[in-house]
């Protein structure tokens, strides 16, 4: 939270009245890069199968251990290849399909379902409330990975339980979350009157209090993204998540381990391409945080040298 | 003090029956049990017998309470590998796995505390940015990753620390600690700065500024002592947290803990052990969590009168 004392004067004649997204966008050079990395990170998780082609699947044995950064071989060695002469950056390119394939349901269904019951649960106070949130507790007091241990072990890993139980271990996250911004919203006058006209309150929820609760959900998702990222990888590298011939990036720095002494590219890429997305991940969030928050605002609209004669007035409390 | 302590227990205790419960209901009710203790390759003779002799047989009703005798008495049967009592086998995992966190808890405590004291007190200056790269870090790196950079730069490049194993000494600590701090380290920076931030500018500093207190006494006595409480509940949170970093950075470390246990148990399916560690970690989590609340309340009197004031 950032408490003004002098907020720049809201109506200088030099400022958009409403400044739109993508300006807010550009207005913060590290959040833009970082959108861009993320597009190309979808782009490649959609169409990266088709572009990499046989280079990922087939080796071609000559071309076995051979170095990064040479463009000898045509684009898809230019990150060399691994011990089977299979292309690292076709590999690397399928990987982000699975990683994206687990990410991304594990990430939509938890907000899905985390925000839906938190909403509900805010909004009913009392006994609902009290249930769910001694659930969320206790899912969230444990460490997910040892639950994942065990669910893994009983029902053999694939994808599907992989997204299942990453899943659960997350709605408490988006639950949380929702359960209190709602808690808050009801006792508004806005939903008092949404309540006198007699609306039901499953309406309420959806037309009144979710809008006001998203900007804050997305915030978590991306931030939760780069947490589940991070968790499926951790899986896949030990052994229990994505399982090959189906690969991930997890799993592509366990498979180069052992190959550390001759080939450390073949671990170190891999695990540098999870940090990319991360690092991108969380500076986007940071600046959607920003950028959906009025009091916040003003650090992307005003101009840079404005703003740095307003810094000295900010006091930051936490 | 008493009441407070048994209230405590008895919210913390949830967790761990769900742990217990939540073994059994998937171990019993999901399939076969032999199919989840035997190897794969087991006979359909070899099974039944197993079934007899376990009581899988029985009405569930009376599964779980022989399970949950078991588990009081932590016997959870013995290892398909070694043939000893899973539980020894966890116990004596769990010392090395203690000794990790505790120093890894420590150290991320000291620096968190240093580094978020530093950047609190100049805001926007060097000590911030470093606290805000470390936090970036601990979100977006890792921890498995680090740990084969960390290989691959101190071990095989400059060949200064080994590999794995607990044999070379202090020297094999080194790399373990190292990765696992990361993220504990920078969540709790970033905490402390925080506190520290909202300590610093509160009335109370500003009294204390007034009386001619050093700055040395007044960021230590009066704002840190208060920005503790805060930063001490967020530590216990992250060393519960700490399992999930232990389980990875001692299987690529060959650290002889509960996590390379848990993990060598899963591989070589081996349900027995598994579920030793696994209760066992839930356990020291139990305890743990209400060491955290009695440490708070010992920190922060106001808690500490409430209490008094419901016993």
């Amino acid at each position: 939270m950032t408490l003004l004392e002098n907020p720049p004067e809201a109506s200088a004649p030099d400022r958009p009245v409403k400044a739109n997204w993508f300006r807010l966008l550009l207005a913060d050079p590290a959040a833009f890069v970082s959108a861009l990395i993320l597009l190309l990170v979808a782009f490649v998780a959609v169409f990266g199968k088709r572009l990499a082609g046989d280079s990922a699947v087939t080796g071609d044995l000559s071309l076995s251990r051979l170095a990064p950064f040479s463009l000898d071989h045509g684009w898809q060695y230019v990150l060399g290849g691994d011990l089977l002469g299979r292309s690292l950056l076709g590999r690397l390119m399928v990987a982000t399909q699975t990683t994206m394939s687990v990410v991304v349901p594990v990430v939509l269904i938890s907000l899905v379902i985390g925000a839906s019951v938190g909403m509900w649960a805010g909004y009913h106070r009392g006994w609902r409330e009290t249930v769910a949130m001694r659930i969320a507790d206790v899912v969230y007091s444990f460490p997910s990975l040892l639950m994942a241990v065990v669910v893994l072990y009983i029902f053999s890993p694939s994808i599907a339980s992989i997204i299942a139980i990453l899943a659960i271990t997350r709605i408490p996250v988006y639950l949380r979350t929702a359960r209190a911004e709602s808690a808050e919203l009801q006792t508004r006058l806005f939903v008092d009157a949404a309540r006198t006209f007699g609306t039901p309150s499953g309406a309420i929820i959806r037309r009144h209090i979710f809008p006001i609760v998203l900007p804050t959900l997305l915030t978590v998702a991306t931030v939760d993204f780069c947490y589940v990222m991070l968790a499926e990888s951790s899986l896949s590298f030990l052994g229990i998540g994505v399982q090959p011939p189906d690969v991930s990036w997890g799993l592509m720095v366990a498979q180069g381990r052992d190959q550390l002494r001759t080939q450390w590219w073949l671990s170190v890429l891999p695990g540098l391409a999870i940090v990319i997305t991360t690092v991108s991940a969380n500076l986007l969030a940071s600046w959607v945080r920003i950028a959906t928050d009025p009091g916040q605002r003003w650090r992307l609209t005003t101009p840079r040298r404005r703003r740095r004669a307003a810094r000295p007035t900010v006091l930051e409390t936490t | 003090m008493l009441t407070f302590l048994r209230r405590r227990t008895l919210t913390s205790l949830p967790p761990l029956l769900a742990v217990v419960l939540g073994v059994f209901v998937l171990a019993r009710l999901t399939g076969d049990p032999a199919a989840l203790y035997l190897p794969e390759n087991a006979t359909a003779q070899a099974r039944e017998q197993f079934s007899a002799a376990h009581g899988f047989d029985q009405p569930i009703w009376s599964q779980l309470i022989d399970y949950l005798a078991q588990v009081t008495r932590l016997d959870f049967g013995t290892s398909l590998r070694t043939g000893e009592p899973a539980a020894v086998m966890a116990l004596r995992a769990f010392p090395a796995t203690l000794q990790l966190a505790v120093v890894t808890m420590l150290l991320a405590c000291a620096v968190a505390t240093a580094v978020g004291c530093w950047a609190a007190l100049r805001p926007n200056g060097l000590g911030d940015r470093i606290s805000s790269l470390m936090s970036m870090t601990a979100a977006s790196v890792p921890d498995f990753w680090l740990a084969i950079l960390g290989i691959w730069v101190f071990s095989i490049m400059l060949g200064v620390l080994p590999t794995s194993g607990v044999d070379a000494g202090g020297l094999s600590w080194v790399l373990p600690i190292a990765v696992l701090m990361l993220r504990p380290a920078g969540v709790l920076t970033q905490v402390v700065r925080g506190a520290m931030i909202a300590a610093l500018g509160s009335p109370y500093v500003k009294v204390a500024r007034s009386k001619g207190a050093g700055e040395r006494r007044v960021v230590v006595r009066h704002a840190l002592k208060n920005a503790a409480p805060p930063a001490l509940t967020v530590a216990g949170d992250l060393a519960v947290g700490l399992i999930n970093g232990a389980v990875v950075v001692e299987s690529i470390f060959g650290w002889p803990g509960i996590g390379k246990l848990m993990i060598d148990s899963i591989l070589q399916r081996d349900f027995a052990v598994l579920q030793a560690a696994v209760a066992i970690t839930a356990i020291s989590i139990f305890v743990l969590n209400i060491g955290i609340d009695l440490g708070y309340a010992l920190l922060d009197s106001r808690v500490r009168q409430k209490v008094g004031a419901a016993a």
